[in-house]
């Protein structure tokens, strides 16, 4: 379970102060599904930020089952890190290492044994589908395949929550499908709690089963995905819901292909042919 | 004048190979030892900058003005004034040794840039995701930043190998040998222009050969874009 309470975050000091986050209080249980949603600027990144201490709050409490991990340094930050994995949007990949190598860091820094790192590293590697691509480099993989070496390094140490950072932004419909299918594995099979960050709402729709909607730095909605989508109170998440609506009549005009938003699709032919009937 | 190449070499292949060899000798030495004292400085540059790891602002502006002062200094005059420290160091300020000294301590600096820019185009997401699973400030420095800058850095060392070989030719003003003393010596003291010509040859293969390695190396490490 992860709890932020009261969590400030400002840059800056006097004049030139500025607030990212204002008064975040936020309960995440285990083996949840939770998406944070908000347009860019909004605050998600530094949100998730705080939950792995990337970035210090400026005050409140950070708690992980529990446990209060606000100020936590030195051995026990990277205890923390290593049970917190996080994915981000451009994959963050080691260029000059291979895939194997990129996997077997996490784990050399963890202080797993050599021979232990690479068994438990091509594990993953075969998890995330990428078996026989041990010994390449990211830059000779596509997006997606390079965003599952990702989710296999960030895996690497058995965390009990995973941060994807608008991890499949950089992605097409269809390969965010894909990696929107292993995440929701991986929540699955591993119970993983993950902690989605997108500006997408089909993303949002597709996995998550709880949301929060972020803007300037503040929640301004937060409930079930379905709840709240069908009956978004606050005027950004209506906007966002309008829009995304034209934008799928949009993609019906073109007979896109895209799998994550097939189903709204149909939704939308269907009530089209009620419409003419 | 000579009749034939033949002859030339025969009157000066040795002075020539031999004033290649100390070339070599002097720039290669004071290039490592630039880069024993240059690359930590780099490092810390670069970690205690604004935006590094290590934010520190005190120790940044020190290590800057430190380097930047050292390199104002035209190495002609740092040549001769270092000749005291010279002394103090190695015994002597003549010849091969005499040259290195100045040769390093006006390289360092340089190298600590060269190195500061290298490690500066690491991709900041790198060093976020390696922190991300737990890495130390030593992991990021050792396992991140001086890897993945690895090509960019060996194309530094070229780079400060090509500079320093061109200072080692104003080191020959100290009695220190090498090509550059040749040059000098034959062409400018005794106008024997085609010995010094030689010596120009030799410096231009050198540079040539210092620069195509380090490009060759470079793009073989380099996995970035394949």
């Amino acid at each position: 379970m992860i709890q932020l309470e009261n969590l400030h975050k400002s840059y800056g000091t006097g004049s030139t102060e500025h607030e990212v986050l204002h008064d975040i209080n936020l309960t995440i249980e285990s083996g949840e599904v939770f998406g944070i949603l908000g347009s860019s600027g909004a605050g998600k990144s530094t949100l998730v930020r705080c939950i792995n201490l990337l970035e210090q709050p400026t005050s409140g409490r950070v708690l992980i089952n529990g446990f209060d991990v606000t100020n936590v340094q030195g051995r026990q930050l990277a205890s923390l890190r290593s049970q917190v994995g996080m994915i981000f949007q451009n994959f963050s990949l080691f260029q000059q290492r291979t895939v194997l190598k990129n996997v077997t860091f996490a784990l050399e820094i963890a202080g797993v044994a050599a021979p232990k790192r690479i068994e438990r590293a091509r594990y993953l590697l075969n998890l995330v589908g990428l078996e026989g691509f041990e010994n390449r480099y990211p830059s000779q993989l596509s997006g997606g395949q390079q965003q599952r070496v990702a989710i296999a390094r960030a895996l690497a140490n058995n965390p009990s929550i995973l941060l994807c950072d608008e991890a499949t932004s950089a992605l097409d419909s269809t390969t965010t499908a894909s990696i929107l299918d292993l995440l929701h594995r991986i929540n699955q099979e591993l119970g993983v709690t993950l902690i989605i960050i997108t500006h997408s709402l089909s993303v949002a729709r597709n996995i998550c089963d709880r949301i929060a909607m972020i803007d300037n730095g503040r929640i301004v909605e937060i409930g079930d995905t379905e709840e709240l989508l069908s009956h978004p109170h606050s005027d950004i998440l209506k906007t966002l819901v309008h829009n995304a609506t034209i934008e799928n009549h949009r993609h019906k005009d073109i007979s896109s292909h895209d799998s994550v938003i097939r189903q709204d699709k149909l939704a939308i032919e269907d009530s089209l042919i009620r419409e003419a009937q | 004048m000579f009749a034939t190449l033949s002859e030339f070499f025969a009157e000066y292949g040795e002075l020539l190979f031999d004033g290649t060899i100390d070339t070599l000798i002097m720039t290669t030495v004071s290039t490592i030892l630039a880069y024993v004292i240059g690359l930590p400085f780099g490092v810390l540059l670069v970690i205690s900058a604004k935006n590094g790891i290590h934010p520190n602002p005190v120790i940044h502006t020190i290590l800057g003005g430190i380097v930047n002062i050292v390199r104002s200094v035209p190495f002609i005059i740092l040549l001769v004034a270092l000749i005291p420290l010279t002394r103090f160091i190695v015994g002597t300020s003549l010849g091969i040794p005499g040259a290195i000294v100045p040769l390093v301590i006006t390289a360092a600096p340089f190298v600590a840039r060269v190195v500061e820019q290298s490690l500066s185009e690491v991709d900041g997401s790198l060093i976020e995701a390696a922190q991300s699973f737990g890495s130390s400030t030593i992991d990021i420095i050792f396992k991140v930043l001086l890897v993945e800058s690895l090509p960019s850095l060996v194309r530094g060392v070229s780079l400060t190998f090509i500079t320093l070989f061109g200072f080692s030719a104003m080191a020959g003003t100290v009695a220190a040998g090498g090509l550059g003393d040749i040059a000098i010596r034959y062409g400018y003291q005794r106008y024997q222009y085609d010995v010094m010509i030689a010596a120009v040859i030799l410096c231009i293969i050198i540079v040539q050969i210092a620069q195509v390695l380090g490009d060759i190396i470079a793009k073989a490490i380099d996995h970035q874009e394949k």
